[in-house]
């Protein structure tokens, strides 16, 4: 009974916040400045490190400077260069790739993990889920050293592993396999913060639905593929998404392996790295901000096309 | 009410200005070390030798005029990086900042250097080998004060040499011979290593049989000599592509904790070094115990005609950011311009000093190194390499030129390109760089 009655609005607050379209009040006016001024430290520290550094890399986007002759403004010609560079180009292909092996790779063992942790009712749940989840609660950065220690054919367990058998130690950081160590390095990092994610959606279906598939004959995996999830397909789409940008902006993971493995990495692997060895590296502070933008305007072009395409299950429409 | 809501107001401006006020104005310099006088005009400075913080002291102990803040921003391209987005900002930068000498020329084009001839730099050219000063000259402008090199030599395992029973190499054919007989007696390790992000080290190695890169002078910022695949270059990156493929070196990337470990574990029987090598040996761990160290002159292409060469070495340049280069220039010139600090430097930190009166004194030259059982290091190898070198030109985005020849060694290691192809591509890609940055090739 007392649930119900805190989750109704009560009528007075209703009629509170339609004041505003009957004209307004002073009362509704002062907070109503009141809240501008909670919102302005937001603001102040929004528009001072996001939208005054987007300006201003823009306008640096739109200059080119050489090392031998000084800076000259030559507006979009950056932006030329940047998508006629097989430098970029190859990047960009390159983090495509990542993005259709990673990301299914990472929403499988998420949903598997998630489906499995909500039909178990165990202490054992509680503790696997807490497992699955610690590798997000370690640093990327650290993660990344972790693992590059663990694929290093001397301090690694891949020589004793395969030793064992007889086989060759394996090459986790030659330029063949070093694709795979990155998406499993990344998939390790995120599957279970999306577990997470997905968990918590499974946990919001009301159970009753469940009792009426049971009746209906339905059984564990039925229910699981059935009904499960399609009714968590918005959080599916979050998910997706999260990842899909994740990937595009590739950077932490393969800049950290490259001290271990520099002729697999090279400085432009994905445009992110391209864009920061621009800047850091070669002093092309011009350039690398036209680099960022574009990565900037193909993430958000294919993350709104991902949106419009998945606009039903994410229920936009 | 009212007043309520200035007071709200005043708090979030108050919090706005104290957030913003990180971002913006010269930081508050923070010291490693203890500022002696309070008084004096202070120094901020960039380095990171070891034991630095004793030389730090030892200068400010004995200087009331000037002292010396120091921070370590980070060892090579961490620093670097660092000065290069302080470059940009306009602030950030250091009165005085540690750089090696190869970078000299890829900031000093970027006005981020003083020249130091207006601050007395002259005063100081006598206490250094020709071949040092001219590598921190370019025409007439001096941009920094060398402080240690690199000659180079050979450390190698006489346990291990011992063991297989091969003489010490003196010549590159020996030592290609002595990798073949290492190979064939079945030792466990390699001869030694051919990293390919060697970087210096392998423009070294090309400089001994006469590679001359780049031609670069500052007085004319905007022509540039590219000369990467000379014959010279590209002998020898064929003799190490020969090695490679017989298997007779490992490959392994230089620098990296594998690398760190293989170097004193005994994987690798010589190392190849430059005269701070012993110092990067000495603080290595899991080294073999048992392990015999001893130090030869670098291996010859023509014996009647010993080249040396050189990798490394650093110096001490004043920023363009410093608001009182005459002060920085003096701690430039003088924190390692005593006997005093050159002891800390060469026995803790274990650097070469290009600095003439401790290169040229007794002490230096009869110097035993337990490292090398008593061996007297600095007058059998790296005295000898030092007097030879002449000096060197590095272009002036060498970052850039080392990472392009570590993706063509990497190429011809992988087995995608013979040598001379990647020599070939290096240059062209050189060249396409340099023109696209605005220079005129010569």
């Amino acid at each position: 009974m007392t649930t119900q009655t805190t989750t109704a609005p009560p009528p007075a607050a209703v009629g509170r916040s339609r004041a505003p379209r009957s004209g307004g009040s002073t009362l509704v006016r002062r907070r109503q400045r009141w809240g501008w001024l909670f919102v302005v430290p937001f603001l102040v520290v929004f528009a001072l490190l996001l939208i005054f550094p987007l300006f201003y890399a823009f306008g640096m986007s739109l200059f080119t400077s050489t090392l031998a002759t000084g800076t000259d403004f030559t507006g979009l010609a950056n932006y030329g260069k940047a998508f006629t560079d097989p430098l970029f180009l190859e990047g960009m292909l390159r983090v495509l790739g990542f993005a259709v092996v990673m990301i299914p790779t990472q929403l499988l063992v998420a949903l598997a993990a998630a489906l499995v942790l909500d039909t178990l009712v165990s202490r054992l749940s509680k503790l696997s889920r807490l497992f699955i989840f610690v590798p997000y609660a370690i640093p990327g950065v650290i993660g990344a050293l972790m693992w590059s220690f663990l694929y290093s054919p001397r301090f690694g367990p891949g020589a004793t592993i395969f030793g064992a058998f007889g086989l060759p130690t394996p090459e986790f950081l030659a330029p063949d396999s070093i694709f795979g160590s990155l998406v499993n390095i990344v998939t390790w990092q995120w599957a279970g913060y999306y577990m997470v994610v997905i968990y918590a959606a499974l946990r919001s279906i009301d159970p009753s639905i469940y009792e009426a598939a049971r009746i209906d004959g339905a059984n564990g995996w039925q229910t699981a593929i059935g009904i499960k999830v399609p009714m968590i397909s918005s959080s599916m789409v979050m998910v997706v998404m999260f990842a899909l940008i994740g990937t595009l902006q590739f950077f932490t993971e393969p800049v950290v392996l490259r001290s271990v493995a520099q002729g697999a990495i090279d400085a432009a692997y994905t445009p992110n790295m391209y864009a920061f060895s621009l800047a850091f590296s070669y002093s092309q502070f011009n350039y690398a901000a036209a680099i960022a933008f574009s990565l900037g305007a193909l993430v958000f072009a294919g993350s709104f096309v991902f949106l419009f395409l998945t606009r039903k299950q994410s229920g936009l429409k | 009410m009212k007043s309520k809501l200035l007071a709200g107001a005043a708090v979030t401006a108050v919090a706005a200005v104290a957030l913003t006020g990180c971002s913006g104005g010269e930081p508050e310099a923070s010291c490693t070390n203890k500022i002696v006088n309070a008084e004096a005009t202070q120094v901020s400075v960039w380095a990171w030798y070891p034991a630095f913080e004793e030389v730090v002291d030892l200068f400010n102990e004995s200087h009331d005029d000037v002292q010396i803040c120091w921070t370590n921003a980070g060892q090579g391209n961490d620093e670097y990086t660092k000065f290069s987005t302080a470059i940009e900002a306009g602030s950030g930068a250091p009165d005085v900042i540690m750089l090696e000498s190869e970078v000299l020329s890829s900031f000093s084009i970027r006005d981020a250097l003083v020249d130091l001839t207006e601050h007395g730099a002259d005063e100081v050219a006598a206490d250094y080998t020709e071949g040092a000063w001219k590598d921190v000259s370019s025409g007439d402008a001096v941009y920094a004060i060398p402080v240690d090199g690199g000659p180079m030599g050979m450390l190698y395992r006489q346990d291990i040499l011992d063991q297989y029973g091969i003489a010490v190499p003196t010549t590159w054919d020996e030592f290609a011979a002595a990798a073949q007989a290492l190979k064939d007696a079945g030792a466990p390790g390699v001869l030694a290593d051919f990293p390919t992000n060697g970087r210096a080290y392998n423009q070294a190695l090309f400089a001994q049989a006469g590679s001359v890169p780049f031609e670069y002078d500052n007085a004319k910022p905007t022509e540039i000599g590219i000369d990467v695949n000379d014959q010279g270059s590209k002998d020898v990156l064929a003799y190490w592509e020969g090695l490679v493929d017989g298997g007779l070196v490992a490959t392994d990337d230089a620098f990296t904790a594998d690398y760190n470990t293989k170097l004193v574990d005994g994987s690798y029987a010589i190392y190849v070094a430059a005269a701070w090598g012993p110092g990067y040996l000495g603080g290595l761990s899991d080294a073999d115990a048992d392990a015999v160290w001893k130090a030869a002159p670098v291996p010859q292409w023509d014996p009647a005609n010993p080249v040396q060469i050189n990798w490394g070495g650093s110096t001490f340049a004043v920023t363009s950011q410093s608001k009182n280069p005459e002060a920085a220039a003096v701690v430039a010139k003088e924190v390692f311009g005593t006997e005093e600090a050159w002891k800390i430097g060469i026995e803790e930190a274990a650097l070469f000093p290009l600095w003439k009166p401790i290169l040229d004194s007794d002490y230096f030259r009869d110097l035993e190194y337990p490292f090398f059982g008593g061996q007297q290091i600095n007058k059998d190898v790296f005295l000898p390499a030092a007097s030879g070198y002449t000096g060197f030109t590095f272009s002036p985005f060498q970052n850039y030129a080392y990472d392009q020849l570590t993706e063509q060694q990497f190429a011809m290691v992988q087995g995608e390109k013979d040598s001379a192809t990647a020599l070939d591509d290096l240059q062209a890609s050189l060249e396409k760089y340099a023109t696209e940055q605005g220079f005129t090739l010569k």
